[in-house]
């Protein structure tokens, strides 16, 4: 079983028999039939290469084109997302916040995990952690600075705590410069971290000014 | 419950790590974590609300020190034992219990895109009343209920404005405890960023929950 040795952690440490654990759960739920080994492929398959935020990315593209696209999103933003075919579990309560020249949008979850996994797939490490979940609803703009965003005074921010079944999809500015791009150079730049909040978007050549 | 993973409003819980290009999992134990934990959901033995409320119930200095799917294992290798559905014996041991009866399993590679695509019951229903109208203002109870709840400690007391109507979805204080699924109204409520930190809080900033009925009274 050579890939026990080639797994690592680079986040966390984690007790070395965790690996040999979870695979003793596993074969013992298939031996008493509980679970069926290709689904849980399916199921891994579908996390690791069919939802992510390149989904997302394509509704905030779509919705910087097409203002009759954007308008159905902020109404009813799972019909308009299904409308691009993104249509897995968890997203069927998305919300649409929407950002401007004077308001910021950031999302967060206190309690647990809560992401709208259909757009942006499963969440990072750092959105899961605890430094994010705690400091989020007290000291956003904190947060924002450590991504590499400094807010002015007058921007308000709001934070959208899930606290419920509902999930939220932050819909960026877009930003200047980016008038001639078509949608699939708008997907291109257009960050899992902007559609969190925790960032803005910005076009390539002003990346990593932080 | 008051507990650790209540954690808004904190600042002694580390500094925020962010690794460039991220993989989806970082180890192939984790993937079948996750995979294994949606894989027996499908049972229907426990509801979200329950699954979430195990992990609340672990020891806050285990909580806090495992990393997010080492819980997810803890909690589905204890729910399987709690639901009868496995004995501690066969999870130290590996191996199924002789002679004991074989399942055919409640999500199949045939019925998985049926799962994948399964959504969290709500509702419009008319006859459940809204108890509360968009700009009202409403007051998150003081309450300190000892299972499981979705209204964070740092809320609590506070007063804030109603701005949406989400309709009407399960109680999970109710529902992760098998006592009733309590169909109620959710409201998108705004609290000020000074009502809930004070005086030091940015005055146009704002924290916006989304709160059940039974957790809103009148202001």
């Amino acid at each position: 079983m050579p890939d026990i040795v080639q797994e690592g952690e680079k986040h966390q440490a984690v007790p070395s028999d965790l690996t040999l654990r979870v695979k003793s759960l596993e074969s013992l739920l298939v031996e008493k039939g509980l679970v069926d080994p290709a689904a849980l492929d399916v199921l891994i398959d579908t996390m690791q290469n069919k939802v992510g935020p390149r989904n997302g990315a394509r509704v905030v593209a779509r919705a910087w084109m097409s203002p009759a696209y954007k308008q159905r999103l902020l109404e009813n933003a799972p019909a308009a997302i299904a409308e691009l075919g993104f249509t897995s579990g968890q997203g069927e309560h998305t919300v649409v916040v929407e950002n401007s020249a004077t308001v910021h949008n950031l999302v967060v979850c206190t309690l647990c995990s809560c992401y709208p996994w259909p757009v942006l797939g499963l969440p990072p490490v750092w959105y899961k952690s605890a430094p994010y979940r705690s400091r989020a609803v007290i000291d956003p703009r904190g947060i924002l600075r450590e991504f590499g965003t400094q807010l002015p005074d007058d921007v308000e921010v709001r934070v959208w705590d899930s606290t419920a079944e509902l999930r939220y999809l932050v819909l960026p500015e877009r930003p200047s410069g980016t008038e001639v791009m078509n949608e699939e150079q708008l997907v291109s730049i257009i960050t899992r971290d902007a559609m969190v909040g925790v960032a803005k978007v910005t076009l390539p050549s002003s990346r990593g000014r932080a | 419950m008051n507990g650790a993973h209540d954690m808004g409003g904190r600042r002694d819980l580390g500094p925020l790590e962010s690794e460039k290009n991220e993989p989806v999992f970082h180890a192939s134990w984790e993937a079948r974590v996750y995979a294994l934990t949606r894989a027996m959901a499908a049972w229907g033995k426990w509801n979200l609300d329950a699954s979430r409320h195990a992990l609340e119930l672990m020891p806050a200095v285990d909580y806090l020190r495992m990393s997010y799917y080492e819980r997810w294992f803890h909690r589905l290798a204890s729910q399987v034992v709690e639901y009868g559905m496995v004995s501690k014996e066969e999870i130290d041991s590996g191996k199924a219990a002789p002679g004991s009866m074989k399942a055919t399993p409640a999500m199949t590679l045939a019925t998985s895109s049926h799962w994948l695509s399964r959504g969290i019951p709500s509702s419009q229903d008319p006859h459940i009343r809204p108890r509360f109208e968009v700009r009202e203002r409403v007051r998150a109870r003081n309450i300190d209920p000892s299972g499981h709840t979705r209204l964070p400690r740092y809320a609590r007391g506070k007063t804030g404005v109603i701005v949406r109507d989400h309709g009407v979805y399960l109680f999970p204080d109710s529902n992760a405890h098998f006592q009733g699924e309590k169909r109620q109204h959710v409201y998108s409520v705004r609290f000020a960023a000074t009502e809930l930190w004070g005086e030091i809080a940015p005055p146009r900033d704002s924290v916006h929950l989304d709160l059940w009925d039974d957790y809103l009274e009148r202001d």
